[in-house]
């Protein structure tokens, strides 16, 4: 059986971001990208599955532009991931037309039993392609799963939810499984695993022959900064004094209380 | 003239505050308000929908939508479309409704805006604002090809009118002939606070390694309870395992933005500041005057937490019970 994960590469939250001159994209120029943090659980739990049933691969897919996203599918195939499909495509395509080509992706190679993701990407933050994949696939699926177990066309999940709270769920295999924090503790790729990794000949597909035909459901009107920050007050005194003057200033400034 | 719809998230036979912002928006944006409630509540819930600007309420009352299940909720929602027609779909990124609405949209073939910040509706453009790049910037948003503009809005971020006592609704029971499900929910295992969640909280006071020791949470949770507030801690003291990872504000943690936040013993790394900066009233409190937390703060108190924090509990409950 082979077992999926959908990568998505994003710029390293450390990063400072630039508006590019469009006012509708970021200047990738001085960027350092990352694999999405949320996506570690999900390499770790695809390898860990892999593992504990033999005979089965991992594959790793992204969809992005290549010549960058081929960098986080090598991190992946360092993990110990089997192999790597590249969807070269244009910054930028929205959670439809993503959705879409990983679909399309997964039905061209099929035979997949489990596809894991992160919960969300930490650039447009829009946790949305795990479950609309589903949908295009007709399979189940969960999301902020910090508990994961197969057994044979089963598969059981702990979902975090509001208050601490967890959803204990069953699905039918094939399912989207998409990873929280918790889930496992990502392993650090190991020397020989990049060696590897590096020599992987990486499989590239062209967003267009996947002729998914979607176009965007959502556009950037416009990207802005957030507003500075009047600067802040500090407050004197000891403690007392520094907590009589925040009560009074929270009561009769900022009017929260 | 188009029809927005309210998917309205209950809790303790009241409807949530969530709903309360979204039907108030709604109805202020002079169109038609629809709710849509699902579970064998509902009928009680009407009035409430009714008061904060309700004009149409649905319901789906069957026993099977007193719990989420993405697979059942997503045919309740291609249902609901098909029958009440709306134009606009405004819900909460809540657990449910950022769970279920992208799959939701897809189904449909329209665009799902997922945790905004901001919403305007005039006629039958609908554009919605929403922190990307961990915050650091701001994009506003808008809809191309999408029969259904679905928006789902972070909490507390859109004002609650007054409600409309004695105001009325119309009532529609919706039925769904149920196909089989792959997905079966076994169980719910509550947490072990019963207080507001973080992401819905009005109020956060969140603790870091500067508390030195799990056991001085309760220092933080005598001043959170004074305040009715949601304790909350950062990455460092999650790992270290003194609190639960659902308590974890910030880059793999939750995104918070309530009325008031009060960061206790936190530097404010970028993976926490992340989470928590559109909160509307920051407090800082720390015995470093460089960290950057207070780069972030409206309100900075330098010294010994283990000092400042009894004498705040006891100056909030002065002030509070006066």
């Amino acid at each position: 059986m082979k077992i999926f994960v959908c990568l998505k590469q994003v710029p390293d939250t450390e990063t400072k971001i630039k508006i590019a001159s469009d006012s509708q994209s970021i200047d990738t120029t001085a960027i350092k990208w990352v694999m999405n943090p949320y996506d570690e659980y999900a390499v770790e739990e695809s390898i860990k599955v892999r593992d504990a049933n033999p005979g089965s691969q991992v594959w790793v897919v992204s969809v992005g532009p290549k010549k960058r996203t081929v960098e986080a599918i090598r991190t992946a195939l360092a993990m110990g991931a089997d192999e790597g499909i590249a969807v070269d495509s244009p910054e930028n395509l929205d959670s439809y037309q993503t959705a879409k080509a990983l679909a399309a992706v997964l039905q061209q190679e099929g035979d997949y039993k489990v596809v894991f993701t992160g919960k969300l990407a930490i650039d447009d933050n829009a946790s949305s392609v795990s479950q609309m994949l589903a949908e295009f696939l007709k399979v189940p699926h969960a999301t902020v799963v910090s508990k994961f177990s197969l057994s044979s066309e089963k598969i059981n999940v702990e979902r975090d939810v509001e208050g601490g709270a967890k959803e204990i769920i069953q699905l039918m295999a094939p399912a989207v499984i998409a990873a929280n924090k918790g889930l496992n503790m990502p392993r650090y790729a190991s020397l020989p695993g990049i060696m590897k990794a590096k020599k992987k000949v990486i499989k590239e597909i062209e967003l267009s022959s996947l002729s998914t035909g979607a176009s965007a459901k959502t556009k950037i009107i416009s990207l802005s900064l957030p507003a500075e920050k009047p600067a802040v007050k500090m407050l004197a005194g000891d403690a007392s004094a520094q907590a009589q003057a925040l009560v009074k200033a929270l009561r009769d400034d900022s009017k929260v209380l | 003239m188009s029809k927005i719809l309210i998917f309205v998230e209950s809790a303790n036979g009241k409807i949530k505050r969530s709903a309360q912002e979204l039907l108030s928006a709604a109805a202020r944006s002079g169109q038609t308000v629809a709710a849509l409630i699902g579970g064998t509540h509902a009928a009680s819930l009407v009035n409430d929908c009714a008061a904060y600007g309700a004009t149409e309420v649905h319901s789906f009352k069957d026993a099977s939508f007193d719990q989420y299940n993405s697979e059942l909720f997503t045919e309740m929602m291609s249902k609901a479309v098909q029958e009440i027609k709306p134009t606009v779909i405004l819900a909460s990124a809540s657990s449910i409704g950022r769970d279920l609405f992208p799959r939701v949209a897809a189904h449909l073939n329209t665009g799902v805006l997922s945790d905004c910040t901001e919403l305007t509706i005039a006629g039958d453009t609908v554009t919605a604002t929403r922190p990307v790049y961990s915050g650091k910037v701001f994009a506003k948003m808008g809809f191309e090809n999408s029969p259904v503009k679905i928006v789902l809005m972070r909490a507390n971020q859109l004002s609650i009118d007054p409600p409309k006592v004695g105001a009325t609704a119309s009532v529609q029971e919706h039925t769904l002939n149920k196909s089989d499900l792959k997905t079966l929910i076994k169980e719910i295992v509550k947490g072990a606070t019963e207080k507001m969640d973080l992401t819905e909280a009005n109020i956060i006071v969140s603790g870091g390694r500067g508390l030195k020791d799990a056991a001085n949470f309760k220092l933080l949770n005598e001043l959170a309870d004074v305040l009715g507030a949601t304790v909350g801690a950062s990455r460092a003291v999650v790992d270290a395992g003194w609190v639960s990872h659902g308590m974890q504000v910030g880059q793999t943690g939750k995104t918070v933005a309530p009325t008031l936040y009060i960061a206790v013993g936190i530097s404010g790394a970028i993976q926490h500041l992340a989470g928590m900066s559109g909160s509307k009233v920051i407090v800082a409190i720390n015995n470093d005057a460089n960290a950057p937390i207070f780069q972030k703060a409206t309100y900075g108190l330098v010294g010994d937490l283990f000092e400042i924090l009894p004498k705040l509990t006891e100056e909030f409950k002065k002030a509070l019970h006066h």
